[in-house]
Parts: C-alpha cells; structure tokens; sequence
C-alpha cells in the first residue's frame, strides 16, 4: 500500500510548548515538509528567534542557531556566508523581525541575502503575555493597549510583504494564511517555494504566515481561525509580493 | 617571514587573514576604519567576505552566525560601536562561540571624542553585556604584537570556544612600525560543534545561550566557570621589564605603556630603579605575578589614559600588601613622557617608594 501521510522526517519527535489552537505546530510542519520534499535535511541550518518560536531548535531535527531577539536575519547571513551551499532560514514572530528586527530584515532584504525567512505574523507579543506588536491592528485589545489601539497616539501596523516589495534586493515575497486547509496547502507551497530560492541560487525569500494566538487573543481556536479570516486578511491581503519571474524581467 | 611598515589596524587586519580569518563584518566608525577599508580591499583576493553591516548590532550578529557555522569571524570597532555590541558579545559567550572583536578604543562617555583611551577597560574586562561572562582582553603594545596577538587571539577563541578581546586604541591603530608578518594559514570551518549541516551526524548541532529551566541554566554557568577558571591558570601573559631590583614598579598597557618606558629608561640612566609591568592580558589579569612583587616589598604607580580602572585590578591583586598610587590622564590628551617621568620622580623624592 503506498503511504500518503506521515511525520515529516525534519521535524523532531519532541512535543511542543505552544497552546492549544495555536497555529505554530502547522507552520513548523509546513517547513519540515519542503526540508524533507527538497532531500535537504542534512545541509539546512535554522535560526531562531526571541518569542514564542524561540525552542524551535528542538523540534526541528537540522543544525540551528538561537538568536537574540530581532537578530536573525543577520546570524543567518553569517552562517549562509560560510556555507553558501547550505540552505539557511530564519523563523520569526512579528515583534521579533517587525519591531525590534526591522533594521535587520530591512537590509538583509536589500542585500539580497540568499537566506529564507519565515515570519509568523499573529498581531501580538505571544511568549511575552500578550502585548501589542507592531502588526497589532487598529482598535485590537491587548495588554499594553488595553482600550485598543489608538492610531492617533501608537499609529498604524506595519505590512511587512508591500514593505520589503520596494526594495530591489528580495527574489520572493509571499504572504499566506494557515486558518483552513484550503490555504495551508497554499502556505506549503509558498514555502516550499522559499526554499527552493536558495537551491537554484536565487536571493532573499521571506513568507509571512498569518497565524492564531486564542491564548493572547482571549478566543477559542476556532473564533480566532475565523478572526484571521475576517480581520488580519482584509488588513493583511494575501498574495505574492514578489516572484523569481518578476525579479528576472527586472534584470532584463 | 616579510618584514613591512604597516599602520597598526592594517597590521592587525592582515594578522587576522595570515590567521586565517576569511569574514570580516563591521562597520564604519573612526578610529578603526583601516581596519574594514583594508579587509574590502584583501579579503577578495583570499577568497574571503568582506560585509559592511547595516549596524554595530548586525555586524556582531553576523559573526555570531559565522562564528557558530564554524569559521574564523571578525569584526572591528570603537567605543560607541563596542557599546552597541555588547548585547551580541553576551550572547555569543553565552553560547560558547569563538570569534574575536577588536575595540580601537576613543574617548568618552557617550559620543566622546576620536583621541585615544583606556577608558574602555571595565567594559573589556568586566563583562560589558549582561551574566555572568568573561572575555579574553588582549592588549598590544607594538604593532608586532598587534600582528601576533590577533593570532593568538583566533587560536584561543577556538581552543576556549570563547569571545576574545583586542583592546587598542587610536594611537596603536594609526602609528606605523615595522613588523614581521607569518606565514599564511587556511581554517576550514568544520568543527565538530559547529553548525553546518549535520551531513555525517545523527544529531543536529544546535548552538544556543538558552537554559529556561533554572537548573540548566545553573549547569551552564558552572560550565562557563569552569572554563574561565581554565583560562586563568593557562592564559596570563604580562611583560616585566627591570622589575627584580625596582623600588617602584609602573604598571601600565597598550599606549600608556610606551610613554611609561621612555620615562623610565631616563630615570634608569640616573640610577633610579623603576621597573615596568605591563599586562598583556587583561583579562586574565596577572594578578599572582602582582601579588608575588608586593610581597617582595615593591611598591606601585599605575599609569593609564582613564580616571582609574586597571589601578582597581592593581589594588585587587596586590591586597593591601603595598602602596598603590595612580596617575591617569582624562580623556582627550596623552601622557607625555615628561609628565610621566616627573610623576615618577616626585614619588621616589617623596618616598612612596623607598
């Protein structure tokens, strides 16, 4: 009988720390599959971040680097430097890579860095208890804007993707949602896609995951699948913000 | 074996390539910037990185990452920029990583100025960034042991798994001497902790300064000093020059403690007995070598372009055993040999030594 499901191989055995209804654990699996689909398990090299995904070392079973917090855009670039022919990405969180990060993504983007980022954006400081992130949407609760937040006071959430897609630097750009199957095939394939930018040599490859946090956001995990939906996509649009197409022309 | 005259951030610059540094990630920042023009300039033709980072912040990041894939890394900087790394520099301690950072070190605090200083010793030795973690502080005084300590700096940062220090300043960095340059070594960056791939290994190599349980995160500091106990038995280099028949020995490194010499070789000429100590490790400090010399009755002068940091470690090591006295110039100006010589002279007149 031929097998059409198991555990990814590039995925530790090791049960995780994330809540109930969190949607870490899909998003870890995503990436195991495209280690494991591209055979590159034994050349990949994670890096992870500060937040909620900062054990990811211990439940993916490639070689890993932890980095401090906002830092691992450029930890990556020292390791893809030594070993170009490694396939090197970075997981981070919104407040990691948005907030105390955003020089960091920003110039390893407009580098060109042929590193893969993964950024799991969920509108809030998860590990922390709930705090407002830098994607944190107008007039969201959370524990430092406790009456919601104010854009006249605290501004306006960053878009990451239509951010980085004024740069030159990037060869892929890709945001994707994981709140139903229908898009977490879409989300595996996008990252799949990320880390076949580093095979064939391509650069920089980021995909932003829309992801739920009902510990944080105080709602069952099915009422937060249905608030990605109704509220992070309308802010957040999905799509690809840049393709190894569109970067060819460019060099055309 | 060449013998060429080199300002002292080239000198140091080619030393790490002869060392086998093939990365170089820094930043500009004045009085260092020989250091990232030269590694731009060589680091192609040995096939080597050269990155400008986006921040002092990056550039530590980056040698972290490479430092951790298993190369020989280096960055370059000074004082504000040293500041700026501090948080990278716990972390790569904390993980047990090698990599050296050199500090051409400036006056300050805060913006400071681009003299030379010393005032960057407690940072260097003290810790710097956050826990419980030391460094290994190298302090050159020629520019041939700005060649060879950055040397010997690779060497122990891989034999420790430890962050190391160079700490110089703007006058070590700009003035030009000769020196001897060694023969060109090749690393390859495939240790057996490192992070490569785990090609060959049944278990992935993780590299990490995270212990969230408080018993692991115990373990781990045991280890670290464990370690930095290793690396003071093992690690101390000093100079002592005349310090047998001295009355009055003047402790002094890097820059301070070329000033310190021509005033001592003219009080030597009139008969007085002054000798030199100077530590080449900062950390770890000489502090026995010190100690052994109290307790032959010598007493101290400390000289150093600060308010008064390596005179606390003199006074540590020597306990109360002999007079320690300070002469130190503030930031911004250098002691003139004059200065340092009638400071001596004075002491001997008024018998801080006998």
């Amino acid at each position: 009988m031929k097998k059409v499901f198991g555990y990814p191989h590039a995925l530790s055995e090791k049960r995780t720390h994330y809540c109930p209804g969190c949607t870490h654990g899909i998003i870890h699996r995503l990436v195991a599959e495209a280690i494991d689909e591209l055979g590159v398990e034994e050349k990949t090299i994670g890096v992870a971040p500060v937040g909620c995904a900062v054990l990811a070392y211990e439940y993916f079973n490639v070689d890993f680097q932890e980095a401090a917090h906002g830092r691992a855009p450029a930890v990556a670039t020292g390791i893809k430097r030594v070993h170009p022919g490694a396939v090197v990405f970075a997981y981070q969180g919104d407040g990691d890579l948005a907030s105390i990060g955003a020089a960091e993504i920003i110039h390893a983007a407009a580098r060109g860095e042929k590193i893969a980022v993964i950024f799991v954006n969920n509108a809030v400081y998860g590990m922390t208890g709930g705090q407002m992130a830098p994607t944190t949407l107008p007039g969201q609760k959370t524990t430092t804007s406790p009456y919601g937040r104010d854009t006249a006071t605290v501004g306006y959430p960053i878009r990451v993707c239509e951010l980085l897609a004024t740069l030159d630097g990037p060869s892929y750009l890709a945001r994707v949602s994981v709140h139903d199957p229908q898009h977490i095939i879409k989300a595996g394939q996008a990252i799949r896609k990320a880390f076949e930018m580093q095979i064939s040599g391509q650069g920089f490859a980021l995909v932003e995951v829309l992801s739920s946090c009902p510990t944080n956001w105080g709602m069952t995990p099915v009422n937060a699948l249905q608030w990605v939906k109704d509220k992070m996509i309308p802010y957040y649009p999905l799509g690809v913000f840049r393709s190894p197409e569109e970067v060819t022309s460019h060099d055309a | 074996m060449e013998r060429v005259m080199m300002k002292g951030n080239e000198a140091l610059a080619e030393g790490a390539i002869r060392a086998g540094c093939r990365f170089f990630f820094g930043y500009p920042i004045t009085p260092q910037n020989e250091i990232p023009e030269y590694m731009a300039r060589r680091m192609p033709e040995v096939n080597g990185v050269f990155l400008q980072a986006e921040s002092e912040v990056s550039a530590i990041n980056m040698i972290y990452g490479a430092g951790g894939a298993g190369a020989r890394a280096l960055t370059s900087s000074s004082s504000p920029g040293i500041s700026l790394k501090q948080e990278g520099i716990s972390y790569i301690a904390g993980a047990q990583v090698p990599c050296v950072v050199v500090n051409v070190a400036r006056g300050g605090p805060g913006l400071g100025g681009l003299n030379p200083s010393q005032s960057d010793y407690f940072q260097a030795t003290k810790g710097g960034g956050h826990g419980d973690y030391r460094l290994i502080v190298y302090a050159p005084g020629t520019g041939q042991e700005m060649v060879d300590l950055i040397g010997i700096a690779f060497d122990k940062a891989e034999q420790y798994r430890n962050p190391v220090m160079i700490l110089s300043d703007a006058i070590m960095g700009q003035m030009m001497e000769p020196v001897i340059l060694p023969e060109m070594q090749e690393i390859p960056a495939d240790k057996a902790w490192a992070t490569t791939g785990k090609k060959g290994r049944s278990k992935p190599n993780v590299i990490n300064s995270l212990g969230i349980i408080g018993e692991d995160l115990e373990k781990i500091n045991i280890e670290l000093q464990a370690k930095y106990a290793r690396i003071e038995a093992e690690e101390v280099r000093y100079e002592a020059d005349g310090v047998d028949d001295a009355d009055l020995i003047v402790v002094a490194y890097g820059t301070s403690s070329r000033v310190v010499r021509s005033a001592i070789a003219l009080l030597r000429e009139e008969g007085k007995k002054v000798g030199l100590f100077r530590p080449i490790t900062l950390w770890p400090f000489p502090k026995q070598v010190l100690q052994e010399l109290a307790n032959k009755g010598k007493k101290f002068l400390v000289v150093e372009m600060s308010a008064g940091q390596l005179v606390e470690d003199v006074i540590l090591a020597v306990n109360d055993r002999s007079k320690v006295e300070f002469f130190g110039k503030l930031n911004g100006t250098i002691p003139t040999v004059r200065e340092v010589y009638e400071e001596i002279a004075s002491l001997l007149r008024k018998g801080g030594a006998k």
